[in-house]
């Protein structure tokens, strides 16, 4: 088992790798594999795509590349982030972050989008302007919305849960409705529900930043009412921590973080649920250390995936979301098995 | 619609199907498609030579195929694209690469004809941005072609009920769809009527209820008509009154190119034959 200090060095550090990295990967592949020169490969192809004359890999690298695998840290931070808080704030490991309805509203938001600008693009300019990411953000938020309405309030996490399932059930409905009456935007909608880190530029990035820099400092303020919760509804109100404006604060955050998250980069599934494991997994951490340590590892993840997304069939992309379910998947797999083993050891020490 | 593309001693401006004008100081030299139907237009107006790249299901005329792929449909590659250096991208209107383009600084139309109409409207636009004075005899020489395709039906075809079958799921050409707005011109009644719009997902229970003279689809599921619970009794199944599109005949019949008559003829042809028998 990590230290909680020493896993976030680790996880930082490699953040900053895998940005430099892909640097290097693109539609070319993992072109780092064969750079030349000992200064080029060192500054990751930056020497020479700079003294380029005409611009055009600086270009490629600085405004492609880059915002691309920072966005993917972004929004897998916020997935992360916000996976930690979903199974703090309902005691449920499984908890996802798109339990609260935000996946299957984001994706309605976008399916309404795109079908209304097939009836009549002219007429609708108004939808155009605020364009994909803002129909997903709008959706997210309004399922939110539609969620705690029909919990009637936070009061219960087991009401809020249901709900969720409930508002996720019927918009994923709506969407599919509206699909088999336009079929002809079915293509676009499967691309936003596989998830894509390819269309992040630096916009992107700075919104899902912002997300970030907003989220996860309530998160972490918020972080002893989680640590109270796992003793029980009761104890936590014992403890006199105003329970229902705490939960009504992280049902906030996690929405804010997700629809952020979901707007930028579509329907990424697993790195919320992944990450927190992969924490838990690795190192022994109250909740504000979890959150904290969960952002960067969910950063990391879909950072990574990313780049093989990029890189493994290149000029051809890879599902980003595969990926992640493989990565995280096969990962959280052997953390398990690790598990088992040191369980099974204590238990011979034991006899 | 002419109007809308102008040009000017100090450059061109075009609008594309969005409804965005965009100024062009010359008409562009390196042009990338990322939609098949598009490629078609650049090339049929005898431009094909400034492409720089297309995507994976341009493949048409064969030459485009040497060209560098950019990806295609989900997964289009905008480095490829940005590093291809193109003076305009010409995309799909549902085409999500857009919006990341225009922030790279990358001019982009986007034309998603859905009519015939909308056809001859983006060839006319095209040929404005391309400056090849082609449209208008492209454009006879398709309205010639119909006119053709109209005669390859024999007379005892015209106004047969058709059902045009896009997809098994089963999706099909509804009347005001553009493949719909052929089947009219070659003076069949579609079952599928203007009601339910372009391309509707029916009750496989409609159709036999209809019972169409004829039955249009791929090749690739023509053979599992009659397993479908209840297609036995349609008639057009017991008389082999069905049309199977291969690959490339299929291409040519749902682009809404400049290939629209010639999709006409083979419609006709094809029709023609599966009735006779």
């Amino acid at each position: 088992m990590m230290k909680p200090g020493a896993f976030a060095a680790w996880l930082i550090s490699t953040a900053l790798l895998l940005a430099l990295l892909g640097l290097q990967v693109g539609s070319e592949g993992f072109e780092i594999l064969h750079c030349k020169g000992l200064v080029n490969c060192a500054s990751f192809g930056l020497q020479s795509a700079f003294s380029d004359a005409d611009g055009a890999m600086w270009q490629v690298m600085i405004e492609i590349r880059l915002p691309r695998g920072l966005g993917a840290w972004g929004a897998g931070a916020l997935l992360g982030l916000s996976g930690a808080l979903a199974q703090g704030l309902f005691r449920n490991p499984l908890a996802d972050p798109f339990l609260l309805g935000t996946a299957s509203g984001a994706t309605l938001g976008v399916v309404i989008l795109l079908a209304a600008l097939g009836i009549s693009p002219m007429a609708l300019s108004a939808l155009q302007s605020i364009g994909l990411t803002g129909a997903a953000f709008v959706g997210a938020l309004a399922a939110v919305s539609l969620t705690l309405m029909l919990a009637q309030g936070v009061g219960s996490p087991l009401r809020l849960l249901l709900a969720g399932v409930v508002v996720g059930v019927v918009l994923g409905a709506l969407s599919s409705l509206l699909l088999s009456l336009a079929p002809e935007v079915m293509l676009a909608v499967q691309g936003f529900m596989l998830g894509s880190t390819s269309f992040l530029g630096w916009s992107a990035v700075a919104v899902l930043l912002a997300a970030l820099a907003l989220c996860l400092p309530i998160a972490l303020l918020a972080a002893r009412a989680l640590d109270a919760l796992q003793l029980g509804e009761a104890a936590a109100q014992s403890m006199g921590l105003p329970m229902p404006a705490m939960r009504l604060i992280l049902v906030a955050v996690i929405s804010l973080a997700t629809g952020a998250a979901v707007a930028q980069t579509g329907l990424i599934a697993f790195v919320g649920l992944a990450a927190p494991h992969l924490v838990r997994g690795l190192c022994r951490a109250q909740h504000r250390a979890l959150i904290f340590l969960s952002a960067l590892c969910g950063g990391a993840l879909l950072q990574a995936s990313d780049l093989l997304a990029r890189g493994l069939a290149a000029p051809r992309e890879l599902p980003v979301g595969v990926l992640t379910a493989v990565l995280g998947g096969a990962y959280l797999l052997w953390l398990m098995r690790k598990g088992v083993q040191r369980e099974q050891m204590s238990h011979q020490e034991m006899l | 619609m002419l109007f809308s593309s102008l040009s000017w001693a100090e450059g061109i401006a075009v609008t594309d199907d969005r409804g965005k004008s965009q100024q062009f100081a010359q008409s562009p030299q390196r042009i990338v498609s990322v939609l098949p139907s598009l490629t078609e237009s650049v090339c049929a107006l005898g431009a094909c030579s400034r492409l720089v790249g297309v995507d994976r299901y341009s493949n048409w005329p064969v030459s485009v195929k040497k060209l560098p792929q950019v990806g295609g449909g989900l997964d289009l590659n905008i480095e490829a694209i940005v590093r291809l250096k193109p003076d305009v991208v010409l995309a799909a209107m549902s085409s999500r690469a857009g919006e990341r383009l225009e922030q790279l600084g990358i001019k982009v139309l986007m034309f998603e004809p859905s009519s015939h109409d909308q056809v001859k409207t983006s060839l006319q636009r095209l040929d404005a941005l391309l400056g090849t004075q082609q449209a208008d005899t492209l454009w006879r020489k398709v309205e010639e072609d119909f006119v053709q395709a109209v005669k390859l039906l024999p007379a005892s075809a015209r106004g047969a009920k058709a059902y045009f079958e896009v997809d098994r799921t089963p999706y099909a050409a509804g009347e005001t769809s553009f493949i719909g707005q052929t089947l009219g011109k070659l003076g069949l009644q579609n079952i599928v009527g203007k009601s339910l719009g372009a391309f509707p997902k029916i009750n496989p229970e409609f159709v036999v209820q209809q019972q169409p003279d004829v039955i249009i689809l791929s090749q690739r599921h023509a053979a599992e008509l009659p397993q479908r619970p209840g297609w036995k009794q349609l008639k057009a199944l017991q008389n082999n009154a069905v049309c199977e599109l291969n690959a490339s005949e299929g291409d040519v019949v749902v682009r809404s190119g400049p290939r629209l008559a010639e999709g006409a003829k083979m419609l006709a042809q094809c029709i023609a034959k599966a009735m006779k028998k």
